[in-house]
């Protein structure tokens, strides 16, 4: 059997994203936040890989002719902290950079105070990221701290 | 201040809280003035508030503006499922401002960002009641003589206590020393407490009022729920000794003042009520002037 190198499994992409370390329990969530099982084009994904970064092993996904806004890669930031992004153009990396935790968060997270407006009514949820170290993620509204163990995806 | 709504009390600047504590005792000299005629102040208590919806009305009334609106949601279209949004873009083309009151956090907020007309925060669930606080610094300043340097205690629940934490954060632009007299289960939010430390302030705990009485300039009583303890013998343990007894003000300073944001049920015994001290029926009062200057700030009549 041809053995490939993992050099060539991630440039073998002609156009496309790689996002790579993602923590293998996060893989799949990350594929639903982008909205992937919606896509038409070639997706590889990996999943329990092994990572000398993540000691429970990584994940890695690859989506052709794809590219993602600043936005979408900041919301993946809060699933994924230690992920990498890399951008590949006629077989060449052209972007390789590590994920960011923005300074506010809007739409995919939701409040945790049940008393907040936005769990009783049409509102899209905002955020400001007060503590990027151990996520606490305040309430535009309710003024309440949502922390990182009870960060709940919308 | 013109056309600002007020959701939380941080969205009044220092200088702006000062000004509106400034205009609040002109409306105290004279209270009637027809500044507001013709204009329209609509109050929209999804909750009720028999306290601070009369307030509203009457600081109103008194500037000559009419009241509308309803005093419970269960009167009103939100009881046919009308979205919040719905009601007050739907308000704001019947008032030229709207006092609102409601049970959920976060609402007034929100409602700050859709209407089209100011929005003046009389209450969101366990979050922010900004006029509350600006007439207790009335209250504060009007008793003393000025809000600099002074030692204020809190007493009673301070865990859950909204006037408590929105008051310590105005105080704190203040160089104020505060004293925290509360049972163990319910002392006051470590983030509240890290805002006093920022501000390079200082504050002490006790358990038992009577060792705060001497030290203070203002003492601020709430009330401790049995609700907020999940073992009874735990609230029976600890219900007296955030009590104020007339006994207990033998050595109070003599310019101390006792306030509460009310309604006061044991926390006060009621001989106390007669003391030189007792300024809880006065801070009520207040609150129509400290109304009164909101209102007429943010509608630009002065």
């Amino acid at each position: 059997m041809e053995k490939v190198s993992r050099e060539l499994k991630v440039s073998a992409l002609e156009n496309g994203t790689v996002i790579d370390h993602i923590p293998s329990n996060r893989v799949f969530q990350v594929i639903r936040l982008l909205e992937l099982t919606s896509e038409k084009d070639e997706i590889f994904v990996g999943v329990n890989l092994e990572s000398k970064k993540l000691k429970e092993g990584k994940g890695i996904i690859k989506v052709s002719n794809r590219y993602f806004a600043d936005w979408e890669i900041d919301m993946i930031s809060l699933v994924a902290p230690s992920a990498t992004l890399i951008e590949i153009k006629d077989f060449c990396v052209v972007v390789k950079r590590k994920f960011a935790i923005p300074d506010k968060i809007q739409a995919i997270v939701k409040c945790f105070n049940p008393n907040c407006i936005t769990n009783h009514q049409p509102i899209i949820t905002s955020f400001t990221v007060i503590d990027k170290e151990d996520l606490k993620l305040q309430c535009h509204y309710c003024e309440k701290i949502t922390a990182k163990n009870n960060v709940v995806f919308l | 201040m013109k056309n600002k709504s007020l959701v939380s009390i941080s969205d009044f600047t220092k200088e702006e809280q000062l000004r509106i504590l400034d205009l609040a005792e002109k409306f105290e000299k004279q209270p009637r003035q027809n500044i507001l005629e013709g204009y329209v102040v609509a109050t929209l208590f999804f909750e009720p508030s028999t306290r601070t919806r009369l307030s509203f009305e009457s600081a109103t009334s008194r500037l000559g503006a009419k009241v509308i609106g309803f005093s419970d949601a269960s009167s009103s279209s939100v009881s046919k499922g009308e979205t919040l949004k719905d009601t007050i873009l739907m308000v704001g083309g019947y008032a030229d401002v709207i006092v609102m009151r409601h049970p959920r956090e976060g609402a007034a907020r929100y409602a700050s960002e859709v209407s089209k007309v100011p929005i003046i925060n009389a209450g969101d669930g366990a979050n922010q009641h900004p006029t509350q606080c600006l007439l207790d610094l009335f209250s504060i300043r009007k008793t003393q003589g000025t809000l600099e340097n002074l030692n204020v205690a809190f007493v009673g629940d301070l865990k859950y206590g909204r006037t408590v934490h929105s008051l310590t954060m105005a105080l704190s632009q203040f160089n104020t020393t505060f004293h925290l007299v509360s049972p163990e289960l319910l002392k006051l939010p470590s983030s509240i407490k890290k805002h006093i430390k920022d501000n390079n302030l200082q504050y002490h705990q006790y358990t038992d009022l009577e060792d705060v009485m001497p030290k203070v300039d203002i003492l601020y009583m709430t009330r401790v729920q049995r609700e907020r303890f999940s073992d009874p013998m735990e609230y029976e343990k600890v219900k007296d000794s955030c009590i104020l007894s007339k006994a207990l003000m033998a050595n109070c300073k003599p310019n101390m003042k006792v306030m509460h944001p009310l309604p006061r049920v044991n926390e006060i015994d009621t001989d106390v009520d007669d003391t030189p001290q007792a300024y809880y029926f006065q801070q009520a009062q207040n609150g129509v002037y400290v109304r009164q200057a909101i209102l007429a700030s943010i509608l630009g009549a002065v």
